[in-house]
């Protein structure tokens, strides 16, 4: 079992306890999203199929790759998306 | 005898206590004479005493918290049939013979020698084994996390944070904050802004707890919340402004000195614990318990460096020199924690006046200029002077309420000069004050503290929020109990 350390909330409560998802987009049209592949087999095809319907929803789209799959990506990959995109795409395809 | 059999004794020592080591040969006599019933809990080694095998491994203390041990060596006496449970503390000879019934029982040991403290009151010892063996629940929620994630991290990222590192507020940490008050945990203290949520003592002290406080600033920040909870004070509209004030804390009595608060070198600046923390737990108190958050209602444009803390104490040192506190009513015994709603801090050169009439013109000067030198009325300020100017005043024969006199006097202003387009500015007075004479400040607007270093001839201002008197924000007090 894994150890774990118990803190006691700061808050008022008024979220739940679980970290909470940041807000998504409301529309796509406009907005700038980023398509990253992770460097696995296929994984360009399934990107590649995403691009085309993003962009028929008026969305831009930006490439990107991974160095490798089996490592978390690399800071200033993960820097430039955030910096570059309204929201980003991952191709886990297998 | 009779009796003996319908006895039994528990004995509590530690090896690293001399009174122990030197009762150590009674032990096997004394349970001799009980047939045995007799129980020893060590509380440091359990291989300790070697010489009698039957001794019970009390290192996690739980037997001697659940009775109340403060002393080893302490004998407790139980009586079949009887609700009577004595016990004795260290070494009494005589006292020890009674309790026993055994006439001669060391003898030959010195007739006295004082117990040691039980490792139950080794300091911080009694808020883990409360947590521990106690009763303790706490009202707040519990946040598991797990050992992959860094804690400091996680305090990051669930948004506790203020943008410095936080002290995780574990459930010990907590209990400990709590010890710093006699109010009770579950104790509402009314509803904070700008989520107007309940909020407990507790929640409080998980907040002064990450904010880097002691438990004996607690009873402070507590009077800080009190002060911002005050209708006056509008913490509310204070929290929503795009202006740049946030609370300043000024501490004033006693309750200072005693919890080494900086009324001296540097004291608006970094380096004590207390003035740092003290104000940043208000900070955080309003961020996490009232969901002000920077960016959402909180909508500074530029905000100030002053809103991670702002607190201080104020210099007492002179006794013919009455606190802000005492100018609120207060007695100079008070301990009294002042709010006002500020922003950051400008400084009055003066080095030349050597005359009280010469340095209150030249405070003048500068008072007039916050905001802007052609709004009058707009802001309140605090004037903080410096204790080298406070010698000028001295030595010239006035009191504080000669400097207000004079200030009072020097920020009337003819409106003519204020207006709008008057000396080729166009931002001023609306033009109807155009025949009236303006004070700057409006009444109960200007205080006064003094706090700094004994060297410079540097007074300082603290302007004010831009909403003031009842349309805004007014300065608190509260008394810290």
């Amino acid at each position: 079992m894994i150890s774990q350390s118990t803190l006691l909330d700061p808050t008022a409560e008024l979220q739940p306890v679980e970290r909470q998802l940041l807000p998504r987009l409301s529309e796509l049209a406009g907005a700038t999203i980023g398509l990253l592949d992770i460097s696995k087999p296929r994984g360009k095809e399934f990107l590649d199929e995403i691009e085309k319907h993003l962009l028929k929803l008026g969305a831009r789209v930006n490439r990107y790759t991974k160095p490798t799959f089996a490592r978390v990506a690399p800071t200033e990959l993960s820097q430039q998306i955030s910096v570059e995109c309204d929201a980003v795409i991952e191709g886990l395809a297998d | 005898m009779e009796q003996m059999r319908s006895t039994s004794y528990t004995l509590v020592i530690k090896k690293d206590c001399p009174t122990c080591a030197m009762i150590e040969p009674l032990i096997a006599e004394l349970a001799a004479s009980c047939d045995g019933k007799l129980s020893v809990y060590v509380q440091d080694d359990p291989s300790y005493p070697p010489s009698y095998p039957d001794r019970i491994d009390d290192t996690s203390l739980e037997f001697s918290y659940r009775n109340q041990v403060e002393i080893v060596p302490t004998l407790i006496r139980q009586t079949q049939d009887s609700e009577d449970v004595p016990r004795i503390i260290g070494w009494d000879k005589v006292q020890w013979q009674e309790f026993t019934g055994i006439d001669d029982l060391g003898a030959d040991l010195i007739d006295f020698k004082p117990g040691c403290g039980s490792k139950t009151q080794d300091p911080g010892m009694d808020e883990l084994l409360a947590l521990k063996f106690g009763d303790t629940q706490f009202g707040a929620r519990q946040v598991q996390v797990s050992e992959s994630e860094d804690i400091m991290e996680a305090c990051f990222e669930r948004g506790w944070s203020d943008g410095l590192p936080v002290v995780p507020p574990t459930p010990l940490r907590v209990m400990r904050m709590l010890s710093g008050t006699d109010r009770k945990p579950a104790e509402t203290i009314g509803q904070v802004p700008p989520d107007k949520v309940d909020c407990s003592i507790e929640k409080l002290a998980i907040n002064a707890v990450m904010a880097g406080c002691k438990p004996e600033y607690f009873p402070t920040v507590i009077a800080a919340v009190e002060a911002a909870l005050q209708d006056r004070f509008c913490m509310h509209g204070l929290l929503c402004t795009t202006y740049f004030s946030t609370p300043v804390l000024i501490v004033n009595g006693p309750v200072s000195r005693q919890i080494g608060m900086n009324s001296g070198v540097n004291a608006l600046g970094q380096g004590n614990r207390a003035n740092a923390t003290i104000g940043r737990a208000l900070q955080l108190i309003i961020r996490n318990i009232g969901g002000g958050i920077p960016g959402g209602i909180d909508r500074a444009a530029m905000g100030n460096p002053g809103k991670y803390s702002y607190c201080f104490a104020e210099d007492e040192s002179d006794s013919d020199w009455n606190s802000l506190a005492m100018d609120r009513g207060y007695e100079r015994e008070d301990s009294v924690l002042n709010l006002f709603a500020g922003d950051g801090l400008q400084p009055i050169v003066d080095q030349q006046s050597r005359t009280p009439q010469s340095l209150a013109k030249s405070m003048a000067l500068s008072l007039r200029s916050i905001v802007h030198a052609k709004l009058y009325g707009l802001a309140d300020a605090i004037l903080v002077v410096s204790p080298e100017h406070r010698r000028v005043f001295r030595q010239g024969g006035w009191s504080k309420q000669d400097l207000r006199n004079a200030l009072h006097e020097e920020l009337v202003t003819p409106g003519a000069d204020l207006i709008r387009g008057a000396n080729d500015v166009a931002e001023g007075m609306p033009a109807g004050f155009k025949d009236k004479l303006l004070n700057k400040f409006r009444d109960d607007g200007l205080h006064i503290v003094s706090t700094g270093g004994k060297a410079g001839m540097f007074s300082a201002i603290i302007s004010g929020w831009v909403a003031t008197g009842e349309r805004g924000s007014q300065i608190v007090s509260q008394k810290i109990l």
